[in-house]
């Protein structure tokens, strides 16, 4: 029976790594090669690597960090942040990442999500979506939160499968940091939209949001960062109480 | 003992390396298909791609003739991983126009189909890590991998091999999936054993410290 993923996203901006608060008011959290160590030694079930200032130049991903990065890391790696051509994404390959998440770049060129799709396989390239609520739905934001692109997310998150991404990853603007709980609501939204995974992002305090994420609206997947970086909470002891509510999750190899 | 992978120009590699180097095996990452008989003992072909695009690259590389001489000829044991076990098969309907295929390796027979050509409903891909079950256990390749073990998986395609007994392993999603598949000296499995931990590392293992490796 496939196991609903526990995922640490960690936010990396320059030396080290950050969290925010609603995409702003960054605070530094700590190095990034020993994190990513330890989350391994514990057999996280995937890690998502986001450098959240990549988009702001047009310079290349920063491919040699992302290799020392990737030197501990024995589960599933996402990298994204700059990433605007296809040609990037095998260096990020070879570099230790498994999959790539595109956000800003598809904004301007959607292509590139199925450019991707066609050389690395839909099951390469996760679709990075960061939304606001307004008062009948949820807009879409590029540029780490700072630009409003007019784009609905249901109807964004749609193309995106269409243009061949193999997983949503889907981020309450609104409740990052929070740790107020996900967006129930606009996860069943995309969840229901679309016939890949998707992974809920924005706003995990308690054990309970993340059953309430994968039980009430549907996701694949929860992922978190305030949760483990601020308060006592594993990712360990989250899958223990999902394991308690019923759902399925992925028992440490012992052989 | 030298373990090849195969730069094919797609793939994971950094991650299929650093598995290797974890495990203590000084990978040789081969580049040119000429390099590889007199450079390595046991060969990886990598996989995170699309079947069309992978098998023009194979061909183009000149790895067609070359792993054919290697594997079929020198009885050099091969393990494909993900889409580089699709690439066993005779063929795949993945990236190809409708109605149509395209020819892979050839090493086990049988087609790569969509996941909704087998009936299954779920959500595709089938991304996580999700438990395996070994047809043959006496397999050197799942030795001391109990059934139940959850492995990491990645795809929207899958292997049906024309031959029931070439299936090692099989996983359950939206019906049964075939997980690994096994005929002589090559293996493939659709998981990605470089990303599944402690369980990955003593599948690569298995493959590495076989009689014939």
């Amino acid at each position: 029976m496939l196991k609903v993923r526990v995922i640490p996203t960690l936010l990396w901006k320059q030396f080290g790594l950050v969290k925010g608060l609603g995409f702003d008011s960054w605070r530094r959290v700590g190095p990034v090669l020993p994190t990513i160590k330890v989350y391994n030694q514990r057999e996280v079930d995937e890690l998502v690597l986001v450098d959240i200032v990549a988009h702001q130049s047009n310079d290349d991903p920063d491919f040699e960090s992302i290799d020392e990065f990737g030197q501990d890391c024995f589960v599933p790696l996402t990298v994204g942040g700059g990433i605007t051509r296809i040609e990037q994404v095998q260096r990020l390959l070879r570099a230790g990442a498994d999959k790539v998440s595109v956000n800003t770049a598809a904004y301007a060129r959607p292509e590139l999500v199925s450019e991707i799709a066609g050389r690395h396989g839909s099951q390469c390239v996760v679709a990075s979506i960061d939304v606001r609520a307004h008062e009948d739905g949820w807009a879409c934001f590029s540029h780490a939160g700072q630009n409003a692109t007019g784009r609905d997310v249901v109807a964004w998150a749609r193309e995106m499968e269409d243009r061949g991404a193999g997983e949503i990853l889907l981020t309450s603007i609104d409740r990052d940091g929070t740790m107020q709980g996900y967006d129930l609501a606009l996860i069943e939204a995309v969840v229901s939209a679309v016939r890949i995974p998707v992974i809920a992002s924005g706003g995990a305090g308690s054990y309970q949001h993340m059953i309430d994420a994968v039980k009430q609206a549907g996701a694949s997947a929860v992922a978190a960062a305030s949760i483990f970086h601020f308060t006592e909470q594993t990712p360990a002891e989250a899958k223990a109480a999902m394991a308690c509510a019923g759902i399925p999750i992925r028992q440490p190899f012992r052989g | 003992m030298r373990v090849g992978v195969i730069d094919y120009g797609v793939g994971n590699l950094g991650s299929v390396l650093r598995a290797l180097e974890e495990l203590r095996v000084s990978p040789v990452l081969v580049n040119r298909a000429t390099d590889m008989h007199a450079t390595t003992d046991c060969l990886i072909l990598p996989g995170v791609g699309n079947f069309a695009d992978c098998a023009r690259l194979l061909n183009d590389g000149g790895w067609i003739t070359a792993l054919r001489d290697e594997v079929l000829g020198y009885k050099r044991p091969l393990l494909g991983v993900c889409v580089g076990m699709h690439l066993l098969a005779d063929s795949s309907t993945e990236g190809a126009t409708e109605d149509q295929s395209t020819s892979g390796l050839g090493f086990i027979p049988g087609q790569v189909r969509h996941l909704r050509s087998f009936g299954c409903t779920l959500r595709v891909p089938h991304v996580g890590w999700n438990s395996i079950t070994p047809i043959c256990p006496d397999d050197r390749l799942f030795a001391g991998i109990p059934a139940g073990t959850d492995f990491y998986f990645v795809h929207s395609y899958a292997f049906a091999p024309q031959n029931p007994a070439d299936v090692l392993a099989t996983t359950d999603y939206g019906g049964p999936v075939t997980a690994a598949v096994w005929r002589g000296h090559v293996w493939g499995t659709q998981f990605h054993p470089e990303r599944s931990s402690r369980a990955g590392f003593r599948l690569l293992k298995n493959f590495i410290e076989g009689p014939t490796c």
